[in-house]
């Protein structure tokens, strides 16, 4: 099953390709370090986005050539970037009010697991080592929506969306969507609910990889996606 | 009235061993780097450092560990390109590290400054960071009681700064530098230039001066990263 899946599954461009699509014109959106920055680059065309960071940045674009850093101008991830018209520069305690005061559309995160009560873990594996939470545990609470990336279960084979999270957690009930290489899956009354899956993934397959109980509510779309 | 002060060096003079140290910036964006070489050079012991990070490479923040000068760190994201100086001395057992959200950290520090000894934050409620601390319910969903954070001392970054102590930032690299101009017993600016009073706007003006006990003019300041990718150690 499991060399399978590794074949038909989604890229990380794929999933973040599918992500992009969920963005409405006129959100602003924060994107966490690493995996979730890349859904800008598919940002859909005639959707005018507005994209924060935590570190004092609202309407930030691309990165510079190379050469062309200024490192006073980074985002989140310490990545030099560039200014679109209309920019906005703040201290980081506005910075966090608008993050925990509602202000934001948009929180797209990774995760090392999501459980169908909206639990997320991503920022400590439990295993010892240097802990580091970032802003995670802020940008989990306030946007209307918290989304995740993820691959849908671990490099050893092992579900990540789960009845219950068994990492440390990094928030309760914080998460509204997941997009996973395999599937769209909803958060609803705590329960994971299906909205898209691969067409060449039966159900069944699909829930054997799922440590929780896929609900349908409704028409499952496929979930198609470009080559990238 | 006049709060220039020549020399980074006597900027740092009145920081003792165990004094609590805010350090502006956001990794190397904001990082006083010239303030925190100064501070390595009069060399005080266990200090507590209150940063977003815990350095990176060998200069700044990093070096100021790797010289032995710091007891414990309070800080968000003890992780780096190149983070081995405190990896490697909180593995040993050598260095404390008091992990906060980000948003916290700078809420505690605001509040600090502000005179607000706690406040309610929804942040790490569930989670291990909130454990044995206050929670309450407020219409329906649960807080964290956190407290004020503040500091003997506070280094920080501007752009421009006046004889009064006014300042205005670059770019990203304003990040905790206001907060923290706010919450210590004596705060110390470098600034890129020092211009007369009344050359900056008061409309531009991001930290007045009342926050500002001194300021040293460190024209053209070293950037952490470009220190880092020329593989710079200090001293």
């Amino acid at each position: 099953m499991s060399a399978a899946l590794d074949t038909l599954k989604l890229s990380s461009a794929q999933i973040a390709w599918r992500a992009a699509q969920d963005m409405e014109d006129g959100a602003y959106v924060n994107l966490g370090i690493g995996f979730p920055e890349m859904i800008a680059k598919f940002q859909p065309e005639g959707r005018d986005v507005v994209y924060h960071t935590e570190n004092g940045v609202l309407g930030f674009g691309e990165a510079p050539a190379a050469g062309e850093e200024d490192w006073d101008l980074i985002n989140a991830g310490k990545k030099a970037i560039t200014l679109k018209p209309g920019a906005a520069f703040f201290h980081h305690a506005d910075s966090f009010a608008m993050v925990r005061g509602g202000h934001l559309d948009l929180a797209v995160l990774g995760a090392y697991q999501v459980a169908e009560n909206g639990d997320l873990a991503n920022w400590s594996t439990g295993k010892g080592g240097v802990p580091a939470v970032g802003g995670a545990m802020d940008l989990v609470h306030g946007a209307k929506r918290v989304a995740v990336v993820t691959d849908h279960v671990t490099r050893k084979g092992e579900p990540k969306l789960l009845k219950r999270c068994a990492l440390p957690l990094t928030g309760l009930g914080c998460v509204t969507r997941v997009y996973t290489s395999l599937a769209v899956i909803d958060v609803e009354d705590g329960r994971f609910v299906l909205r898209e899956r691969l067409p060449q993934l039966s159900f069944e397959d699909l829930q054997s990889v799922t440590g929780a109980e896929l609900k349908i509510h409704g028409d499952v779309a496929d979930l198609a996606v470009p080559e990238l | 009235m006049n709060k220039t002060i020549a020399f980074a060096s006597e900027a740092v003079a009145g920081i003792g061993d165990g004094t609590t140290v805010m350090i502006g910036g956001f990794g190397g964006s904001g990082a006083p780097i010239e303030l925190i070489h100064a501070l390595i050079d009069a060399g005080p012991k266990n200090l507590t450092i209150i940063n977003n990070n815990a350095g990176n490479g060998h200069v700044g923040l990093a070096a100021l560990i790797e010289q032995g000068m710091v007891a414990k760190m309070i800080c968000s994201f003890p992780r780096s390109a190149d983070p081995k100086v405190f990896t490697d001395l909180y593995l040993a057992g050598k260095i404390e590290l008091e992990i906060v959200p980000q948003g916290t950290l700078a809420e505690r520090i605001r509040a600090g400054g502000a005179g607000i000894p706690a406040f309610y934050t929804p942040t790490s409620y569930g989670t291990e960071l909130a454990e044995g601390k206050l929670v309450a319910e407020f219409e329906g969903r649960h807080y964290v009681q956190e407290r004020w954070l503040k500091a003997d001392f506070a280094l920080i970054k501007a752009e421009l700064g006046d004889p009064l102590g006014n300042l205005t930032y670059r770019m990203a690299a304003r990040n905790f530098n206001p907060l923290m101009a706010t919450a210590a017993t004596r705060t110390v600016a470098q600034v890129t230039r020092i211009v007369a009073a009344g050359e900056i706007d008061p409309e531009q003006v991001v930290t007045p001066g009342i926050f500002i006990d001194g300021i040293v003019e460190v024209p053209d300041p070293e950037q952490e990263e470009s220190l880092n990718r020329e593989g710079a150690v200090y001293p």
